[in-house]
Order: structure tokens, then sequence, then C-alpha cells
């Protein structure tokens, strides 16, 4: 067990927004993931021995305060559904630990863990695959009741209509099936079942990359609502940079199983400090015509490389024109470079005063179009 | 490549044993089990009116007073070297394979089995070829127009021939085209290289019923695959490429919508190779099926143990091919 | 041997020299697609008509079921493989490609085309390349099947090709496996494959929609360099309003099979003429702006393309509906009516009215 600061007390619900409420002292976080390791063995041969391991997450630090809104972005093989998975608990980490309001929950048992499955619910990516489609929406919805065995004041059925006004569907939805409803109706519904304890924790993978875009934004924005209705605190996970751009307070990037960068959204998208996340924001492309010629694009080369063989030293160093001799030695550490961003790299970009571990930042023969910065 | 052939040889080996130890368990532990001593097995070999002097020497010959683990490794042993009996005075070399001698007519097990095997084999092969190819063509052009009048009266018949029982088809296409129109006569299997003509001739009706019932669930089943394959993208592809529509229907969706049906078929020929019992019986073939009839009946144990090995084998031999085969087909299959 | 010709080649075979010979590189006019089902006839498309030059980029926007997939399927001579199961498909209206005119053409004489003249590259080019074949061999088949060369040859210039779309070590990987690849790497060779006998008109249908955002900005640069190479027509399918501000010229957006606005992309973007364009607009969270406002997404959702509504298609979820008299956007389908200089708009809603709202209304809470 960890050190557990009774903070049910004093933990007082922010506001969404209030910038100057999460600026210098941070409220006692919500979820607070520490050293957090999930590797995938892989096994070879009749007897299965291990040969190796898929790092999908490999020793990340971060605080979800309560309130907030925490995007979690990086491309596919990043590692951050798993950590999503993780936090949840639907999955046990190999390393690390996990403390929900002081407690650890990092290797409870399922027994152990139903109490805090109220307060923390999950919304799915894909809302066909994850509805039955043999339940009723009533049934979908109140699986959670029957599950926690709590029985709602009122009645089940009563609580499961309010939630689906709640979240935009008619109560009369309560007997129809899955089928009848179209996609951006699905997310509401698994939205729906995601409130009915309550939860303090809503981790959302990929809510809304499967929807069409003007169903898209009827979705951000009920989560919008929502958020500020109930006092929610999320962490939404995905890949679309503008979505989480969109929605998050803070955001985390990942890059092979590591974040690279923490910060604070308008820091972040205005002056990120890792090359990888500056080059991923400028790989996207912006609705504008006129900007495309103006735009300074950073290519990088290549894919990303194995998780199972990840590089060393610093895992985004074989893609990045800033790489260096160090890069290859020394894994960065994520360190506070300003008040509230957080950098993992040996040669930050927009790191305007020269901070202890910037090094001159020299031309690497990795670059592509550097780009000068704005 | 290599290797992964290797490995599956490996555990086709491996499999092998533990059948073979299974079995062995089943046919000479559990008469034990079941209050049977060593006396009265002994004594099966001998026939009526046994002498306890018999009955020692006998128990002494074959080792069946010795513990199981030591019995199995001769059984082991007789299979791979051979195995020399001293009956009374007379000694007598089991040849390899060694599955040792028939309870009843003490004749050894294997050349029986072997003087069987071309009947066995005649059927299966000429079987599975007529199945394979008219289940697989009648398939496709189903899958090619799904819901036209040839695809459901193709696919109703295909459900007769599921459902219709070997006993049934057999028994009518022997009523009718032997006994009502004399086609087919009834004769003895003769062997393919004493007369290729008549060895057919003998076959084509077993032939046909058993294919009839085999084509119907292959063409079934290539239907349903057929139909999977030509929706997926890359048969898009291939047409957004020009190619000819025939090109595009076997190179690209026949080939993917065979691999589940080689695994089919590698299960169905090494169970029809280890006898096909009912075929055989029905159109009174002296196969490996009727033997294997035969030594049920009369309770030959080391008879039954050897057509049960033979069959476990040949499932064993067509499934190590079907994976080979399978990593042929799908390179996906190797590097995994 | 299994041409079901159940197509009927709708207006095409009857009627007379409709008009001369376009000037336009490809165009289409007039594009119904229809596929009769059991629950009534889906309206994939009905009534499209555009034209595209050589060398130039034509953007076609929609979400899922606005029949832009369709479309370009359609083009291909592809549409019979637009839905699962061959259900049967009625096709009228004209296709010219380079002055052949495509609807009314002998199927064989199209699939000559198809890959020669006019290819096409796929969403998801893991389930589009076929993973029984190596990659080279499936290059080398789409050259032969218009090139009568030998096998050496044809894998030359597969490597070739491979090279040209920037995978490394060509001659190696030109014998590896689709599942080998990963999915930049894929989509690459899906190009090397599309172009690998310099079609003059390629279709990407949401080239980039499976893959990540930094593979993206490669895979749509490339496109970007093998047009300016080789001179083809480009039409690139897809929801993102951002992919098509990379690369299009020209932009046409499509709603419940039609087309409700076509233009200039420049000018498409900067004064869009119908609502559903300024819905999709309001919808898109915005990368290039810090926004703190709400999103403004278009209420309910697309059109069934079995009942489309009556009118205008998009009347249920616009909110100006009601501003024309005589219930007008309810019963009469607006036509396409040019705007200025290319840019045609379908929306009942008077010009004035449609550029103040814009101005006014909607331009400044993007």
């Amino acid at each position: 067990m960890t050190d557990t600061t009774d903070d049910q007390s004093k933990k007082i619900p922010l506001q969404k927004g209030t910038e100057a409420a999460k600026a210098p002292a941070d409220p006692a976080p919500l979820l607070r993931v520490r050293g957090l390791v999930r590797h995938f063995p892989i096994t070879k041969g009749l007897l299965k021995r291990q040969t190796g391991a898929v790092q999908a997450v490999d020793g990340i630090d971060f605080d979800v305060r309560p309130g907030e809104t925490l995007g979690v972005v990086g491309e596919s093989g990043c590692g951050k559904s798993t950590m999503g998975r993780l936090i949840t608990r639907l999955d046990e980490p190999t390393g690390g630990s996990i403390e929900f309001q002081g407690r650890d929950i990092t290797h409870l048992s399922p027994g152990r863990l139903r109490p805090m499955r109220r307060d923390v619910q999950m919304i799915f990516q894909d809302p066909y695959g994850s509805l039955n489609p043999r339940h009723t929406i009533g049934g979908i919805v109140s699986t959670p009741f029957r599950l926690q065995g709590v029985e709602p004041e009122g009645g089940v059925k009563k609580e499961v209509q309010r939630l689906l006004e709640l979240v935009g569907l008619s109560p009369e939805h309560y007997n129809r099936y899955p089928h009848e409803f179209s996609g951006g109706q699905r997310q509401r519904i698994g939205i729906a079942r995601a409130l009915a304890l309550k939860p303090k924790l809503v981790v959302a993978d990929e809510p809304v990359s499967a929807l069409d875009v003007s169903i898209q934004a009827q979705v951000v924005n009920l989560m919008d609502d929502l958020q500020e209705e109930l006092g929610l605190t999320y962490v939404i996970i995905a890949h679309d940079l503008s979505v989480i751009r969109h929605v998050s307070d803070r955001i985390a990037v990942m890059y092979l199983g590591k974040i690279v960068e923490l910060s604070d959204r308008k820091a972040l998208y205005e002056t990120p400090m890792h090359p990888y996340t500056k080059a991923l924001l400028s790989a996207v492309p912006v609705p504008d015509p006129k900007r495309r010629t103006q735009r300074d694009r950073i290519l990088l080369k290549g894919d990303v490389p194995s998780p199972i063989d990840p590089p060393s030293g610093c895992r985004f160093r074989t893609r990045c024109w800033k790489a260096t001799e160090v890069c290859a030695t020394t894994e960065p550490p994520l360190v506070a470079l300003r008040t509230g961003h957080q950098v993992a790299c040996h040669h930050p970009e927009n790191a305007g005063d020269p901070a202890p571990a910037a090094a001159p930042p020299a031309e690497g023969p990795a670059g592509s179009k550097a780009s000068t910065g704005e | 490549m290599y290797s992964y052939i290797i490995r599956r040889l490996i555990s086709a080996v491996v499999l092998l044993l533990i059948v073979s130890a299974v079995t062995f368990g089943i046919f000479f532990l559990l008469p034990k089990l079941a209050g049977q001593t060593t006396d009265q097995l002994a004594q099966q070999y001998i026939g009526k009116a046994p002498t306890p002097a018999d009955i020692a020497a006998v128990k002494k010959n074959l080792g069946l007073d010795k513990p199981v683990f030591e019995q199995y490794w001769d059984f082991l042993k007789g299979i791979f070297v051979g195995v020399d009996y001293k009956f009374g005075p007379e000694a007598a070399k089991c040849h390899v394979p060694c599955f040792g001698y028939s309870f009843k007519t003490h004749i050894e097990v294997w050349p029986e089995i072997q003087s069987r095997l071309p009947v066995t084999l005649s059927l299966a092969a000429g079987a599975a070829v007529l199945w394979v190819v008219s289940g697989v063509a009648t398939g496709v052009l189903s899958a090619l127009r799904p819901g036209s009048v040839f695809d459901r009266m193709a696919m109703t018949v295909a459900l007769a021939g599921v459902s219709l029982p070997m006993f049934f088809t057999g028994a009518l296409a022997l009523a009718l085209f032997t006994y009502q129109w004399p086609i087919f006569e009834r004769s003895d299997y003769v062997p393919l290289m004493e007369d290729p003509f008549l060895w057919a001739r003998t076959l084509v009706l077993p032939w046909v019923t058993l294919a009839f019932l085999y084509s119907a669930l292959y063409a079934r089943l290539t239907r349903a695959g057929m139909l999977e394959t030509l929706s997926e993208d890359y048969i898009r592809t291939a047409r957004a490429k020009g190619l000819r529509e025939g090109k595009v229907v076997v190179r690209h969706g026949l080939r993917a919508a065979l691999t589940p049906i080689i695994t089919v078929f590698g299960m169905d020929l090494g169970l029809l190779l280890g006898g096909a019992l009912i075929t055989e019986q029905v159109f009174s073939l002296k196969g490996v099926g009727a033997f294997a009839v035969e030594a049920i009946n009369a309770n030959d144990l080391p008879n039954i143990l050897g057509v049960t090995l033979l069959a476990a084998f040949f499932i064993v031999l067509c499934n190590l091919v079907v994976d080979v085969l399978y990593a042929a087909v799908d390179p996906r299959v190797r590097l995994s | 041997m299994t041409d079901s010709s159940e197509d009927t080649k709708g207006t095409a075979a009857a009627a007379p020299e409709k008009a001369a010979q376009p000037a336009a590189f490809l165009d289409v006019r007039d594009l119904k697609v229809h596929f009769p089902t059991d629950d009534g006839v889906v309206k994939s498309v009905d009534g499209l008509t555009f034209s595209l030059e050589k060398g130039k980029t034509l953007g076609i926007v929609g979400e899922s079921g606005s029949g832009k997939s369709v479309t370009s399927l359609a083009v291909m001579g592809l549409h019979r493989a637009a839905r699962q199961q061959r259900s049967k498909v009625t096709m009228s209206g004209e296709i010219w490609l380079d002055g052949k005119e495509l609807v009314s053409a002998d199927p064989d004489e199209v699939r000559r085309l198809r890959g020669r003249e006019m290819a096409m590259i796929f969403q998801d080019p893991l389930s589009a390349l076929h993973p029984f074949y190596s990659v080279g061999t499936q290059i080398v088949e789409a050259y032969r099947v218009h090139h009568a060369v030998d096998k050496k040859t044809a894998r030359k210039r597969a490597v070739e090709m491979l090279d040209r779309v920037g995978i490394p070590q060509p001659d190696k990987r030109v014998d590896d496996h689709p599942h080998q690849f990963s999915g930049g790497m894929r989509q690459r060779a899906m190009i090397a494959m599309a172009l690998v006998n310099n079609p003059e008109l390629l279709i990407a249908d949401e080239p980039t929609t499976a893959l990540d955002v930094t593979v993206q900005a490669q895979i749509l640069d490339l496109i970007r360099d093998l047009q300016k190479e080789f001179g083809s027509a480009v039409i690139i399918i897809t929801h993102d309003l951002g992919v098509v501000a990379e690369l299009a010229d020209d932009l046409l957006v499509m709603y419940g099979g039609r087309c409700v606005e076509r233009g200039p992309a420049e000018k498409v973007f900067s004064a869009p003429q119908h609502p559903y364009t300024w819905g999709l607009l309001g919808s898109m969270p915005r990368i290039d702006r810090d926004q703190t406002d709400r999103l403004i997404p278009v209420k309910g959702s697309p059109p069934s393309l079995i009942n489309v509504p009556s009118g205008c298609a998009f009347n249920p979820r616009c909110p100006y509906a009601d501003v024309p008299e005589d219930n007008l956007t309810r019963t009469v389908r607006p036509e396409l009516r040019e705007v200025g200089g290319g840019h045609f708009s379908a929306c009942h809603l008077p010009q004035e009215e449609r550029e103040r709202i814009w101005t006014e209304e909607i331009a400044p809470k993007l």
C-alpha cells in the first residue's frame, strides 16, 4: 500500500475551463499513475518459452485531476488504448502503480475491484460491437445496476429513462434494440450505460472516431455538457488531434509506450516542445486550402519502430531530425521545462529559457524537411 | 518454411505416440480394470479347452504378465523392429510392422490389413477426386449467382446429399443400377493393375454414392467460402486492375476460399482411409472398414487395435499434409 | 461467365447523340446508380453531374451513405460490387472518359480501360491487397493485364514503381507479402499498383482514413507529387475536409446521393453556399484555432437512401428549412445553380440570404 491521503473530504470538483484553478496548487489527483508498465509476453515453440515482449506501455507517470479532461493522443501502437485498459483495470499492469482516490488499485482482484468499478467507467470506440444486439436498450443501460446490485431511487426503469433523456434519447426507446439506432445514437446509449452509476472518472477510448463528422460533433458536445452537469472527470483517448484539442484541458502525447509530452492544451498546441508533437501537429490537414502553401510541414521518415524492440535511449530518435548521440545512449526523463509543461527530450523545441537539459539543437542527419518553427 | 515443416512433423509423431498409448491402454488396460484376469486374456489366444500349461506359455510368450509399460514398450518395438514369438516348439517371426496376432485366426494382423488396403485406398481416392471436383465446382457456380435457379437447385440437392444416410443412398444405387438396370454388376474387387477397367467398374457405384454425400458438403462449404471471399476488398482490387472475371474468381477468389476446404478435406480423407465402414458394408467390399467391423464383431482385440492405429495414422498423416499445404497456400501461416 | 446482365443500360442506349462529345477529360452527367432491394430502391447516386480535367484534383466529400463511394465505383464500372451480394443494379446517365462513353459501353470494353486508363486505390490497403500473393506478384499481374510482356520485364517495372513510391530496398521488398508491410508501406504499394500502367485518372477512395496522421501526410504528399509527375486527373473521396483542403482544386459535397455544392475548393471553403457544408465546417473541431466555443453540430442523422426526404434531401436537418416560402424545401428538389465563378449550390435559400447567414451567423463562430 502507498500513502493514502484521505482526500475524500477536501475534494472539490473543479469547474471546467477555469484555468486559474488548476495552475499552481494541484489538488489531490483523482487518479495517480506512476511507472505504469504493461508488457505482453511473446512466446515461441511448443514449450511456450518467452522470447520477448511487446512493450505496449513502458513506464508512464501522470495524474488526472478531479473535474478535468485529460486527452491522450498518439498514433496506432503507441500504447494509448492499453493505458486506458490499465487505468480502468480491465487489464492488469506488469509494473508500476495506479491509485484511484488515493487507493492503490494496481493489483486488486476482480472481487475487490467491484466497488471501484462504480466510480470508473469506460466508453468504447465501436458503438456497434460494444452493445449486445439481443438486449433491449433498457436492458443494456440497466446492466450496471444489476451487476453492482444497486437499486436506484424510483426504480431501475425510471432511472434508465432518465439516463436516456440525459444523453438526448427518448425514454420511449427503452424497449428497442441496438440495430434500430444509428451509430451516433448507439454511442449515446454507450454513454448512458457508462453514466448509470454516477461514476467519478470516465475513460473514453476513441469515443467519436467511428462516427460521421456531423454526428461526432453531437457526441463531443454531449460529453461536454455531461461533464459540466455531473462534474465528471474524463480521460479521452483519441488519435485525432483536432478532437483532442477541442475536448481536453491537458494533453499527454504518447509514442511507443511512453509519454513524450504532457502539458495543458494551449501550450501544447501553440508551443509544442517535443519534436514528435511538433511533427504530429504539422501533419494534421487543415480545412483551409489557402494555408496549404504557407504551412511548414515536417514529414517524418519511415514508420514507428516495433514495440518489441524499441530504439535505445529516446524512442523517437530514429525518426527525429534533431537526434544526437546522447539520444541514443540516454533516455530523456519526462521533466517540467515550464510550469505545467512536461517534456521528455534532450533537444526540446520552443524552449525559450535554456532549460538545464537542453543542448544546442544540432541538425541531425536523420532529419527530413526540418522546419524553422514559427 | 522448412523449420515449420519440421515442427509439424515432430508434433505429428508425438501425437501418434500419444494415440498409440491411449489405444493400447484402452484395449489392454481396460479389460484388466474390468476384472478380466491375465489368464482370461491369454485364453483368448488359445481357443477352446486350454490347458493351464498352454495358458502359462502364451502368457509368457506374449508378455501378458509383464507390467503394462513394458508391454507397451514391446508393442512399440514390435511395430518398428518386429518380434520373435515362440509358440511351444515352433518359433514365429512377426514381421515389421508387428501388431501381433489375431485372437481368432492366429494370423498376423498387419499382412491381413495390408491385403485390404488397396480396396480402401481405391475407394477413398476415387471418391475424393469425384467429390472435390464436383463439390467445389458446384459451390463456385452457386456462389457466383446466389439465388439463381442453379444455386437453389444445387443447394437443395446438396441438402439432400448431406441429410440422406449412406446406407440409404447406397442401397438405392445398388437397387437401381445393379438389380433394376444391371449396368454395374455386383462383383468382387479387382486390383487396378490387373484390369483397370474392371477395377473402375466395380468401384463406380461406391464412388458415386460416397461422393454424393461428400460433394454435397463441399458444395455448401465452397459456396459459403466463395460468397465471403467474393465480397472481400481484394476481389474489388482485382477487378479494378481490369482482370477478366474468370481470373478474378479463380485466382483471387477460389484460392482464398480453398483454405478452409483443404482443412476439412484432410480430415475427411484421413477418416475414410481408416476404413469406410458403411460403404464397404453396403457394397460388400473387403476393405479396411469391413475388416474393422469383422474384428469388432469377433471381439478380436489385436485386430481392432491394429485397425485403430492405422486409422489414427492416416488422420495424423493427412493433417500433416494439410498443414504443409496450408503454409504453402497462405504465407501468413508460415510466420506466425 | 458470370455477368448477370441485369443492368438496364439506361438512357444512353436509347438517347440520340444527346450532346456533342464533351470537352472535359472526365465528364459525368446525371449519373444515377440505384439498387433495388426488398425494402425498396436504394438510390445511392441520384443525378450527379461533374467534370474533371487532366492534371486537376476533384475532392468528393460526404458522410457515410452519401453516395460518394458508389460514384467512384460507378466510374470504374465496379458499381455492382458496391453492395454485398450481387444485387440488381440500374445505372443511367453518362460517364465520358477521354471521349468514350462508359455507361452504355460493353462491359468488357470498360474492363479493358480499368487499370489502364483509370485506376483506383482503396481505404484499407491491408484488406485491399490479396493476402496470399506477394506485393510484386500483384503489381506484375496488374501490369500484365494490359501489357503483353514477360514476367521478368513486368517484375522490373514493379520494382521501379515500388522505388518511385518510396519503398526502401524495392528489389527485396517486391517479394514480401502485404502482411509484412506496415500500413503506410501497403498504401504506397497500392499506389504503385494503381499507377503501374500510367492511368490518366486516379480515384482514391478514403486513401488515408486507415492511416496514422504522420503517415497520412506522407501519402498525401506522395499523391500530390505523383500527380505533378504524371499529369493525371485525380478524384479523392473522403469525409475529411482537411484532406480535401490539402489536395483538391475542386470540391463536390454530396448528401443523400446528390450533389449539394460544387466549385473551386477555395471558394467552397471561404464562402460555402449550402447549409450542409456549413454544418460540416461547424461540426469539425479545428486544430488551427483555439476554439473555446462549442461545436455546431448538424441535428439528426443522415437520411436513408431508400427514403430520401422529398424536396431538398437535407431539409429535415436544415436550420433554415423554413426560410423559403411555400414549403418549398419540402416539396421541390433544388437544382444546382451557379453562384458565380464555377461555384454551384443546390439550395432554395436566396443567394443574398445565404451570403448573409454565412458571413453573419456561421463564419464568426468557426
